[in-house]
């Protein structure tokens, strides 16, 4: 047993200033095996693998590596050692060819004055000849997220890793495309690499993983067999207290009541024909593979992009909205999935965030800003949304995701919205944050504010809707309620046994 | 990650004292450096202190402070203009030529400031609907707006001995003891500074440069925010031209060569970002007085104009060097 161990870290302290970001960290890596970490977001994870990749250096504690005590002080280093780290963000270059992307680091320490291209070429069919059929001459920006990410993980092959970190590969990925990276996954593992996998989907981690850890407040909570563990207590370890309901209680009757009614929209070249209503009290849903159009259908309603034709009434009144400012003037408003590159202002103050929809309920008669009035909004809906902040003058990326996430959400509820698109409401939210927000939904939905979720996320929709519209290639295939939800069903509607699915 | 971290702490410590904040203000920092600076030079020079070198020093950089209060405002939107020096000098060259051909100079400055309006209207366009970069359109204007000042003139300095008094009194003449000049600047900077700070309308530059993705979807219009900063940025050119004009009594083609770097630096030195969504007046203003007082000093010490632009650039650079970690500190 004590031969399987490839990496063994002991006692590992790191900290950052008087914060404690890893606190006596022990951790085992077999060889061979597929280790998920789990953990909410500030948990310890990253600033961990950090640590491993040389990237942070630790105060104290010890790294073993093949039985010798090492010393990683550089990811440089760490390369040499045999430990690749494909991170969360894709960093490729997009002008150039998979190829040269992927051999970068030889080219880098080459000594010939030319560059081989064709040997290049034909050492990337060598390396992909494991992985997927991408063609290796391609440039990077013509690929698809996915495979982008299977170039990055190409790459950390190339540097004859033993050790593999994959930060949230699956964060893009849609479930086919997951799918196939799990398969490599356990191929590399079957070759005797040993792979660290963070996630925080626990089907994912069930599915796919040998052993699991729980990391919380920079302490290692338990590892285990994922045979002997069940997912309830994954979360309750990484939370650190009991979850007994991770969603909120469904709507309790239905009602007759029409918020929004959708009829034939169509766009030029994204959607056809779509309809549907979303009754008061209700929490809708849409599900659908990424690009089948989900995102574009509700912002098409909202006029922020896209050329639509068909017709939309809210709460009875048909709108004419010429642009996405007329949308908000009516109540309907749009929360972005992308949170950092288009739900908040990053480097502005929670307070200037909050306001930005409706800036005229902050200011006086004259345009004049009054910012007791600001500060009062943002520290009302902050306390509404359980907001955890220090100053609201302080930036929002001084913030954890989770909480970003409701600085973006009070901006929504800062117009009194009546109508509240959300597209992906809890991406890069911890478990902790993420059950909070599905409450503040529900509580939304029963105060009689529209509330429609798209998500990628199957057990989030299921979890939080009372019904759920599914997407296929622009149109809507079809809708699940009640006892009909199910993974099984909405992926069928989604994917009706097409071809597309499968060619990544 | 580390976010997460600072937040547990910032949670503990409620909201940072009033001077722990006033220190850690880029302008508290310009503010000091200006004074010792103040304070050495008075003990270098016999002359620093006289009111000829205050009075001269100060009308230097009170109408590079208007093209400041542009750039900066087109700075935090996220954009960036290069052509100020030249359009400066073009406002300067039409309302001379069009008071050379009989036109009234107030009607004549009336229309160069129209003029360098729709230049920057004109830029804008190709910003906004065209999708060019400012870099490359500004650029491109440097060298027209240039050209048509040499073109208008014949290359030499149109002499403008006939203005009348009443013109040559906003940029030559005081006020009891205070400069015309300086009264304008401080309208300026007072107004601009305060609608940056406190009214809606500015704010949305703030939030159009922070992302401008972000912005379009709470619903502003950011391209009509970038429109109008960039025509804004060159109605302040036309404004100074045509206040150098009346202070010189002439047209110079020539006016204004490198004046963008100068203005873009002192934006930079107070604290405007060239990635957008970061900025304000006042520091933008204390960057200019700092430059000036560096160059009208180094002229006092009687050091070669050769050597000027070196200490100037170093200047720049040391600047934006500590600003850089100070905010990776804050960070």
């Amino acid at each position: 047993m004590q031969d399987d161990v490839i990496l063994r870290i002991s006692n590992l302290s790191k900290s950052f200033g008087p914060v404690k970001a890893l606190r006596g960290i022990d951790f085992e890596l077999r060889k061979g095996e597929i280790h998920a970490i789990a953990g909410e977001n500030g948990a310890g994870k990253s600033t961990l693998m950090n640590v491993i990749d040389g990237i942070l250096q630790p105060e104290s504690g010890q790294i073993v590596l093949d039985g010798k005590p090492v010393k990683i002080s550089s990811p440089t280093m760490a390369q040499q050692l045999g430990i690749g780290f494909v991170h969360q963000e894709i960093a490729l270059c997009p002008d150039v060819s998979v190829a040269e992307n992927i051999f970068m680091a030889k080219t880098n320490t080459s000594r010939s004055w030319l560059m081989d291209y064709n040997k290049l070429e034909r050492d990337a069919v060598d390396v992909f000849r494991q992985l997927s059929d991408i063609d290796p001459s391609i440039l990077v920006k013509n690929l698809s997220i996915s495979n982008q990410q299977l170039v990055e993980i190409a790459k950390a092959l190339t540097l004859d890793c033993r050790i593999l970190i994959l930060d949230e590969p699956t964060a893009a990925l849609t479930e086919t495309e997951a799918q196939t990276l799990f398969g490599i996954m356990r191929k590399l593992a079957d070759q005797g690499i040993s792979i660290i996998y963070i996630s925080h989907r626990m089907v994912e981690i069930f599915d796919n993983c040998d052993r699991v850890s729980v990391f919380r407040d920079g302490q290692h909570i338990v590892t285990q067999n994922v045979a002997e563990i069940q997912p309830s207590d994954v979360v309750n370890a990484m939370v650190g207290r009991v979850i007994d309901n991770l969603y909120p209680e469904k709507q309790v009757a239905s009602s007759d009541g029409v918020i929004l009614k959708v009829s034939n929209l169509t766009e030029a070249t994204r959607f056809r024909d779509v309809s549907f209503n979303l009754k008061k009290g209700e929490i809708l849903g849409i599900a659908g593979l990424i690009g089948a159009g989900r995102s574009e259908i509700v912002k098409g309603i909202c006029q922020l992009e896209g050329d639509v034709t068909g017709d939309v009434w809210l709460n009875g009144e048909k709108l004419n909205l010429r642009n996405y400012r007329d949308s908000i003037a009516k109540g309907m408003v749009y929360l972005s999935e992308d949170r950092k590159g288009d739900g908040v202002f990053l480097d502005l103050p929670i307070a200037a965030n909050v306001s930005a929809l409706k800036l005229e309920q902050v200011a006086n008669g004259v345009g004049l800003i009054q910012s007791a009035m600001e500060d009062t909004q943002a520290a009302t809906l902050g306390r509404k949304l359980n907001l955890k902040c220090g100053s609201l003058s302080d930036p929002v990326s001084s913030l954890s995701g989770g909480n970003q996430q409701k600085v973006a959400l009070a901006k929504m509820l800062s117009v009194n919205p009546r109508l509240i698109f959300l597209d992906e409401p809890t991406r890069g939210v911890d478990v902790g944050a993420k059950s909070e927000i599905h409450r503040i939904l529900r509580d939304q939905a029963n105060e009689g504010v529209g509330i429609v979720v798209i998500s990628s996320e199957l057990p989030e929709l299921i979890g939080v809707c009372d019904r759920v519209l599914v997407v296929r290639e622009g149109r809507i295939s079809g809708q699940v309620t009640g006892d009909e939800m199910t993974e099984e069903n909405i992926m069928h509607l989604a994917s009706v046994m097409d071809a597309q699915a499968s060619v990544a | 990650m580390d976010n997460t971290v600072n937040l547990a702490q910032a949670g503990a410590t409620d909201s940072t004292p009033f001077l722990m904040r006033l220190f850690r203000m880029r302008e508290t920092g310009l503010i000091v450096i200006i004074l010792a600076l103040f304070l050495i030079m008075s003990f270098a020079s016999p002359y620093f202190l006289t009111w000829a070198n205050m009075r001269a020093m100060s009308m230097a950089f009170a109408v590079d402070g208007l093209l400041v209060i542009g750039m900066t405002i087109l700075l935090i939107s996220g954009g960036i203009d290069l052509s100020v020096g030249s359009v400066t000098a073009l406002a300067m060259v039409i309302a001379g030529w069009l008071f050379l051909s009989g036109i009234d100079p107030w009607v004549a400055s009336a229309m160069a400031i129209a003029l360098c309006t729709a230049i920057g209207a004109f830029m804008g366009f190709f910003v906004t609907r065209v999708g060019l970069h400012h870099f490359i359109v500004s650029l491109a204007i440097m060298v027209i707006a240039r050209g048509a000042c040499l073109l208008f003139t014949g290359g030499r300095p149109l002499g403008l001995y006939t203005l009348p008094p009443e013109f040559k009194f906003i940029g030559q003449g005081s006020i009891g003891p205070i400069p015309i000049v300086i009264i304008i600047f401080l309208v300026f900077v007072i107004a601009f500074d305060f609608m940056l700070r406190r009214t809606t309308m500015f704010r949305k530059v703030f939030y159009t440069g922070s992302n401008e993705k972000a912005a379009a979807y709470s619903g502003i219009r950011t391209k009509k925010v970038i429109f109008l900063t960039t025509t804004l940025c060159s109605t302040l050119c036309g404004i100074a031209g045509i206040i150098y004009m009346a202070r010189f009594g002439s047209a110079q083609p020539t006016f204004g060569l490198g004046l963008e770097l100068t203005i873009i630096a002192a934006a930079v030195i107070g604290g405007a970002s060239l990635n957008g969504g970061s900025g304000s007046i006042l520091g933008a203003i204390l960057g200019v007085i700092l430059l000036s007082l560096v160059s009208s000093s180094l002229a006092l010490l009687d050091v070669s104009v050769y050597w000027q632009d070196i200490i100037r650039g170093s200047i720049l650079l040391v600047a934006v060097t500590i600003d850089h970690y100070l905010n990776k500190r804050r960070g």
